[in-house]
């Protein structure tokens, strides 16, 4: 059946709706490239490329990235196995306070950032932990898992179990079939999960603030120069540069799962 | 289906831990669920428990020091009028967004679910995808940039010749400030801004299960579009508007970035507990203050469970 045509006020509304969604962000492109350094005058007095090498060369930024990085990987390794082992055992078997695991999945993400952030506090404040690298790493794998969760719950839930049961009857260990048989069926799930996790530590801040201490991540960073601007410009270098970085993960998820009945990203 | 049907059993120590787990369901279980169900009940829940248990230390008010001894002072201080006036002032600015939410997501979810085909059905797909994931902290600074005097908002209104309907916005007392960016009107329009994917979702959900028949049946039985709208569609699409909600509700009770950066200095719940542990070191009050957003939201989603929410998302 072929498709209605819209009214034209609906399409308008819907439009106006979107470019509400994308025009503050586009526009921070354009101020990158402003000779304006301590005002946000629009329209740009003048246009320069001088902010990128003065990005560049800032170490506090280079920092930043670095520690940013180091924590998004390790948080997405542990939030891979932690969430396939979870969504193995959801997806394929049934059992007494099944709903119970799957609340406690989305309850990290489901209350407010700012609750998993003090109750992490508090908990490293009872228990005198010091605050490090791995304390970061805790908060953030912790509302990471349940993206991994979904994205593998999802594809577990379409694989055919008679896979696994042909496998193990032509004589297959646990171990040869998780590699031949599981794996190659749910791996572009986990490469999208993985992606979407990896994205999301990536630019946390509200759990972040409350377990860093006085490291600083990127969004750490940014959050200070928003609250004590000291060279705007150079600020507004490294969003632009954060929202082409963290678009490429989530286009790359988008493609893998793709056709599939759940998209990735659809369950932050 | 048991090993036995499977013939001779494996050999090897792998193989026969994997004739076990075969035979045994329930270790394999145990062995799946055991490393998630430990790291989420321990780091988490745990937690959780020790913000609860805060929640019933004190503070001394001369010495700033924590009283571990168990007391209800905590909670006596929380019902003071000035807190309640934070937890009031927060849960109409949750709700107002989740309102302006849903006003601005309808036309775009109705719009990809009904009429968007083929590539434009990717093309908004990944519109309000995007948007979801990219940079919260970026949105925030960017409307900065937006709502700042002399940012493009201010320049529309001046090159325009309406300078002074923006002054006069501005200047009412309740929703103006000195400038956009520092008055409740900002905080509003940064937090639909930032929360409205999570709305448009859900409610697209729901309405892609709206065969477009029903609609047409309602048309060819004499409704006007507005009847079809208030006796067919929003029905239907009820179930995601409050999935949405959840997200817009619960989001907004929690923050403490956007008001601190964009909007007046009057406190949101967020921003309370965010202060009263960090410069004011009483984080049994923090703590008290905290559980405020969760029973909120456990009477919320009580609610939603009983409208048949959960089913949307």
């Amino acid at each position: 059946m072929r498709a209605d045509r819209a009214p034209w006020w609906l399409g308008a509304l819907a439009g106006g709706g979107l470019l509400f969604l994308h025009g503050p962000i586009l526009l921070i492109f354009a101020y990158a490239f402003s000779t304006e350094d301590s005002s946000f005058t629009w329209p740009p007095p003048g246009l320069t490329l001088r902010w990128f090498g003065a990005a560049w060369e800032r170490p506090d930024i280079w920092e930043a990235l670095g520690l940013s990085l180091r924590v998004a990987l390790v948080s997405t390794a542990v939030a891979l196995v932690l969430g396939t082992l979870c969504a193995a055992a959801v997806a394929r078997t049934r059992f007494f306070g099944r709903e119970v695991v799957s609340l406690l999945v989305i309850l990290p993400i489901a209350l407010p950032g700012i609750i998993t952030g003090i109750a992490l506090r508090s908990a490293f404040n009872l228990a005198d932990i010091p605050f490090s690298f791995w304390t970061i790493v805790l908060g953030h794998a912790t509302f990471c898992v349940v993206v991994v969760h979904n994205n593998a719950v999802a594809r577990f839930r379409r694989m055919s179990g008679s896979l696994i049961e042909a496998s193990m009857d032509l004589g297959a260990t646990y171990g040869q079939t998780l590699r031949h048989v599981i794996l190659p069926n749910i791996a572009t799930a986990l490469l999208a999960g993985g992606m979407l996790a990896f994205a999301l530590s990536f630019d946390e801040v509200i759990v972040t603030t409350f377990t860093a201490g006085n490291q600083a991540t990127l969004p750490i960073w940014m959050l200070e120069e928003l609250v004590r601007p000291r060279e705007r410009p150079v600020t507004n270098v490294v969003a632009m540069v954060v929202v082409l970085v963290t678009a490429l993960p989530i286009l790359a998820a988008y493609h893998l799962t793709r056709g599939t009945d759940t998209v990735a990203g659809s369950g932050k | 289906m048991t090993a036995a049907a499977a013939g001779a059993a494996r050999g090897g120590v792998a193989g026969r831990l994997s004739d076990l787990l075969w035979r045994r369901p329930s270790v394999l279980l145990a062995l799946l669920l055991g490393p998630p169900l430990l790291w989420l009940g321990l780091v988490y829940l745990g937690s959780l428990g020790a913000l609860l248990v805060q929640s019933f230390f004190s503070i001394d008010e001369f010495s700033g020091v924590i009283d571990r001894t168990p007391t209800l002072r905590t909670w006596g201080e929380l019902l003071r009028p000035a807190n309640l006036d934070i937890i009031a002032r927060t849960v109409l600015m949750a709700a107002l967004v989740t309102g302006a939410s849903v006003v601005v997501a309808f036309p775009i979810a109705y719009y990809a679910a009904r009429y968007a085909r083929g590539r434009w059905k990717a093309a908004f797909y990944l519109g309000v995808m995007l948007p979801l994931w990219s940079s919260y902290l970026v949105k925030v600074y960017a409307w900065k940039l937006i709502l700042a005097k002399e940012g493009i908002v201010g320049w529309g209104f001046e090159s325009v010749g309406l300078g002074w309907l923006l002054e006069a916005f501005l200047s009412v007392p309740g929703i103006g400030g000195n400038s956009l960016s520092v008055s409740p009107t900002g905080t509003f329009l940064v937090f639909v801004h930032v929360w409205l994917p999570f709305m448009i979702l859900p409610i697209q959900a729901a309405l892609e299960r709206v065969p477009g028949s029903l609609v047409e049946a309602s048309a060819d039985l004499g409704a006007s579009p507005g009847r079809t709208f208030r006796h067919v569609l929003w029905p239907l699409a009820l179930p995601g508007v409050v999935a949405g909600s959840i997200f817009t509700f619960s989001l907004t009770l929690g923050d403490y970035i956007i008001p601190q950066i964009i909007g007046t200095s009057a406190r949101f719940i967020g921003l309370a507990v965010y202060q009263y542990q960090g410069t004011a070191g009483n984080v049994p009050l923090a703590a008290a203050f905290a559980v405020v957003p969760i029973a909120v939201m456990g009477l919320y989603l009580w609610g939603a469970k009983r409208m048949g929410a959960f089913d949307a998302m």
